[in-house]
C-alpha cells in the first residue's frame, strides 16, 4: 500500500557490488517506505540474490561504491547480526541446515536478540513455547519442526515455512524474501504467501525477489522492478509483472543492446 | 551470552593460570631408585607398596617413551622434573579448619570451595594439590552407607588390603611407559570403595591441582564397585600458566563386579601453552576399567579441552558376560595443542556391548587425532560395537585424524563404524548471524550441537559448565 506519509525505510543510491572481484551489481537506485510490497524481477544472474544477500551482510559480498541507508543509518557500518537486530530480515533462497543446533532454541535466540534491540523482555523457554505456538499458525507448521535441528532433513517447501516462520517471531521492518517460491508446489506457495500477507501492515516493507508471476498472484506487489545487468532496468506498477509474463525478458536484452551494455 | 560478554572473556584466555605462593615439602629434581624409596618413605608406606614401586621403575628403565601416537614434542627430561611436591602442613588434617587457608583460597578460587558453609550440596570432593590430597569432603556421610572415600595415601592406612588386591590388578605396573612411571611415583590421588548392593548416595569428585612449576604430576585413581554397586565420578584439573612444560602422567583403574556400574567423567582443562605453544601440560594417562562381573558397567565420559598434549585412551575390558563399555568424547584443540586421544574396547565375555562416541574440535594450528580399538576375542560371541567418530575442522590451518584399529576372533559379532568431517562453513554462521546472533555465539551454537551427544552423557552440573569450558577455548579461533 502507498502512502503520502509512509517513512523512507531503505535507501539504496548507485550501488556497485563485486563477488570474488567480479563486479555483479553496477549501480542499483531504490527506495521503499514503510506499508509498500516491491517486487524485483530479473533472469538468473541478472543480481537480484546478489543485491539481497549485500543487503544482509553476506562476508562474500564486497561493496564497491554507493550507499545503503536503512531509517537513515548507514547499513554498511553494521554487521550482519547488528542489522538483523535492528530489523533486516533476508528469507534464504536456500537454507542451510545446522545439524545439532535444535531449531527451537535457535529460534529462541534469534527471536531474544531482536526483542532485546527493541526494549521488550527476552523470552524464557516455557515464554518462547507459547509465543512459539502462536506464530507457527501463521505458516501452518507442524510442532514436530520445532525438536529437530535446524532445516536438517526438511523438504524444500519446510525449510520455506521455516523462513517465514523465523520473519513472523523477528518481526522485521524489511524483509527481503529471496525466490521464496522457488521449489514449491502451489500449495506450499499458497501457505508460504498467506504467511507474508498476514505479516505485511504499514509499518514494513517487503521486497519479493522472484522468478516468476505466479508468486505475485498471491502477494501483490505496489511496486514491480526489472533488473538486468546488476541495476534496475525499468519500474512499474503491477502491470509489468504481467507484461513480463506474456513478453518473455527478451525485450531486456535489446534494450540493454541499445543502451550499450550487454 | 550476548556478544560483548564473549569479548570480555577473550582477554582472560585462562583464568585458572595463577600461582599459589605456599611452602612446600619439595624432593630434589631427578629420577633414582633412592628418589622412589624417599617418596614412599615420606609417606610411610607398607613394604608391599614399596616392593610395587621398585618393580615398576626397575622394569621403566627398560623401556622406551612410545612414540608412535601423532604427537610432536621435544624429548622429555626425565632427570629434570620434581617427583613430590607437597604443601608443607601437618599430615592429613582431621577437620578442614586446620588446613591452610591459603590451599582453600587457592580450591575456592578454582570455583570448589570446600568449607561446610559454601560446598557443593549434592557432590563430595577429593581435592589434590600437586603431590598430595588436601581434604575430602562429606567423608562421615559417605562412610554411613559403608562408601569408602578418601585420598589414596590415607586409603594405604586404613584399607591397605583392599589396596593390595586391587592396586594394578586393571592397569599391571610394566603395562606401558607412563603407567610405568606413575607406579613408580605416584603420589596421590584418590580411592573409592563402593560395597555390595549400595548405590552411592552422591556424586564423587577429584579436582587436581598442579601448582609448582617443575613439578610433575603423578596421582592415581581406583574405583572399585562391587557386586550390584553403583558409582558417578568426576574429575577435573587446572594449573597455572609456565612458559615451561609440566609432566602429567596419571593412572586410572577401575573395577567393577556383577551387575556394579561406574561412570567416570572427565572434564579436562589443564593450561593450554600460549598460543605460540610455548608452555602447558604434556598429559599422559593410562585409564583403565575392568568389568569383571556378569551385565556390569563402565562409563567414560571426557571432555578434553586443556593440555598442550594429550595421550589418552579411556578403556574397557569386557570380561564379564553381558558387560556393557561406553566411550563419549569431546576433544577440542586449539592453537598449538595436540591431542592423540580414544579407546580400547576389548571384549572377552559373551554378548558384551561397547559404544564409541568421539567428537573432535580442531581450530588454530592443532592437531587431534582419534585413535581407537575395538578387539572380539573368541570367546566374545554375540558381541556388539557401535563407533561414531566426528572431526570438526574450525578455520583452514588444523588437522583432524581418525584411527579406527578393529579386530575380531569372533564371526558372531557385529561392528559397526561411523566416521564423519565437518566444518563450520561461512553460510552456516552467516545464517546465523542475519538472525542476529553474534558470530562467536553463532560459533558457540554450532560447536556445542556437535558435541550434544557427549555432553548428555555429563552429570548435570557439569554439561552446562562443559558447554561454556568449550565456548570460552574457542574464542578467537575462528574467522
Amino acid at each position: 500500500m502507498i502512502r503520502p506519509d509512509a517513512e523512507l525505510l531503505l535507501d539504496i543510491t548507485d550501488l556497485h557490488a563485486s563477488v570474488e572481484d567480479q563486479p555483479i551489481l553496477k549501480g542499483v537506485n531504490l527506495q521503499v517506505r514503510s506499508g509498500e510490497i516491491h517486487a524485483v524481477m530479473g533472469r538468473n544472474g541478472s543480481g537480484k540474490s546478489t543485491l539481497s544477500k549485500v543487503l544482509a551482510g553476506h562476508p562474500a559480498y564486497r561493496v564497491t561504491s554507493g550507499t545503503v541507508l536503512y531509517r537513515g543509518v548507514n547499513l554498511f557500518e553494521l554487521e550482519a547480526e547488528e542489522r538483523a537486530r535492528l530489523g533486516v530480515f533476508l528469507g534464504f533462497q536456500y537454507p542451510v541446515e545446522i545439524p545439532g543446533v535444535s531449531n527451537l532454541e535457535f529460534l529462541r535466540v534469534a527471536t531474544n536478540a531482536r526483542r532485546l534491540k527493541r526494549n521488550l523482555e527476552e523470552l524464557d523457554t516455557f515464554d518462547f513455547e507459547d509465543h512459539v505456538q502462536e506464530r507457527l499458525k501463521v505458516v501452518q507448521m507442524d510442532p514436530a519442526f520445532l525438536e529437530r535441528s535446524v532445516n536438517e532433513g526438511f523438504s524444500g517447501g519446510e525449510k520455506k515455512r521455516n523462513e517465514i516462520l523465523q520473519m513472523a517471531l523477528l518481526e522485521p521492518v524489511v524483509a527481503i524474501l529471496d525466490e521464496t517460491d522457488s521449489g514449491l508446489d502451489i500449495d506450499a506457495l499458497r501457505i508460504v504467501a498467506g504467511g507474508v500477507n498476514q505479516l505485511a501492515n504499514a509499518d514494513n516493507a517487503t521486497l519479493l525477489i522472484t522468478h516468476y508471476q505466479r508468486l505475485l498472484d498471491e502477494i501483490t506487489p505496489d511496486y514491480v522492478h526489472v533488473m538486468a545487468s546488476g541495476r534496475i532496468l525499468r519500474t512499474g506498477g503491477r502491470e509489468l509483472a504481467l507484461e513480463l509474463e506474456q513478453t518473455g525478458y527478451d525485450w531486456v536484452d535489446k534494450e540493454l543492446a541499445a543502451q550499450g551494455v550487454a | 551470552m550476548t556478544s560483548t560478554s564473549t569479548r570480555d572473556l577473550v582477554s582472560q584466555p585462562y583464568k585458572y593460570g595463577f600461582v599459589t605462593d605456599i611452602e612446600t615439602d619439595k624432593i630434589e629434581k631427578g629420577l633414582s631408585e633412592e628418589v622412589v624409596r624417599l617418596i614412599s618413605s615420606k609417606k610411610d608406606e607398607p613394604e608391599f607398596l614399596l616392593n610395587f614401586r621398585l618393580k615398576a621403575f626397575r622394569h621403566w628403565l627398560t623401556l622406551e617413551e612410545p612414540d608412535w601416537a601423532a604427537l610432536g614434542y621435544e624429548a622429555i627430561d626425565y632427570q629434570n622434573i620434581i617427583y613430590y611436591a607437597a604443601p608443607k602442613q601437618q599430615a592429613k588434617k582431621a577437620s578442614l579448619d586446620e588446613v591452610d587457608p591459603k590451599l582453600l583460597e587457592t580450591f575456592e578460587k578454582l570455583g570448589i570451595p570446600l568449607s561446610e558453609q559454601k560446598r557443593l550440596s549434592n557432590v563430595a570432593v577429593d581435592a589434590v594439590f600437586d603431590s598430595v590430597s588436601i581434604a575430602t569432603t562429606y567423608r562421615e556421610k559417605l562412610a554411613e552407607h559403608g562408601v569408602v572415600f578418601c585420598s589414596f595415601t590415607e586409603a594405604v592406612k586404613d584399607h591397605p588390603e583392599l589396596i593390595e588386591r586391587y592396586l594394578g590388578s586393571v592397569v599391571s605396573s610394566n603395562d606401558n611407559y607412563f603407567a610405568a612411571l606413575n607406579s613408580a611415583v605416584f603420589s596421590d590421588g584418590s580411592f573409592v570403595f563402593i560395597p555390595k548392593g549400595v548405590e552411592c548416595p552422591m556424586e564423587l569428585s577429584t579436582y587436581f591441582r598442579i601448582n609448582s612449576g617443575d613439578t610433575g604430576q603423578f596421582e592415581r585413581t581406583l574405583i572399585v564397585a562391587e557386586e550390584g554397586a553403583s558409582v558417578s565420578y568426576l574429575e577435573g584439573c587446572t594449573a597455572p600458566m609456565f612458559d615451561t612444560n609440566q609432566l602429567h602422567a596419571a593412572v586410572v583403574e577401575l573395577v567393577v563386579l556383577d551387575d556394579a556400574s561406574i561412570k567416570y567423567s572427565t572434564v579436562q582443562n589443564w593450561y593450554a601453552g600460549d598460543e605460540n605453544g610455548v608452555g602447558g601440560i604434556y598429559n599422559f594417562v593410562t585409564k583403565r576399567g575392568q568389568c569383571r562381573g556378569a551385565r556390569s558397567r563402565i562409563s567414560w565420559t571426557q571432555v578434553e579441552t586443556g593440555s598442550a598434549i594429550t595421550w589418552k585412551y579411556p578403556s574397557c575390558v569386557l570380561q564379564g558376560a553381558d558387560s556393557v563399555g561406553e566411550f563419549y568424547s569431546v576433544a577440542l584443540t586449539n592453537n598449538c595443542q595436540q591431542a592423540d586421544t580414544g579407546t580400547k574396547m576389548i571384549h572377552i565375555g559373551p554378548r558384551t556391548r561397547s559404544t564409541i562416541v568421539s567428537k573432535g574440535i580442531s581450530a588454530g594450528r592443532s592437531s587431534n587425532s582419534y585413535r581407537g580399538l575395538v578387539q572380539i576375542g573368541p570367546k566374545a560371541k554375540g558381541a556388539r560395537n557401535y563407533s561414531q567418530c566426528d572431526s570438526m575442522l574450525i578455520g583452514d590451518q588444523a588437522a583432524a585424524n581418525t584411527y579406527p584399529y578393529i579386530r575380531s576372533q569372533q564371526p558372531q559379532a557385529a561392528i559397526e563404524h561411523e566416521a564423519s568431517t565437518c566444518r563450520i562453513s561461512e553460510d552456516q554462521l552467516f545464517y546465523l548471524q542475519s538472525r542476529g546472533i553474534g558470530f562467536e555465539e553463532a560459533v558457540s551454537m554450532m560447536v556445542s550441537g556437535f558435541c550434544r551427544d557427549v555432553f548428555n552423557q555429563l552429570p548435570m552440573e557439569f554439561a552446562a559448565e562443559a558447554d561454556k569450558l568449550l565456548a570460552l577455548k574457542l574464542e578467537g579461533s575462528v574467522g
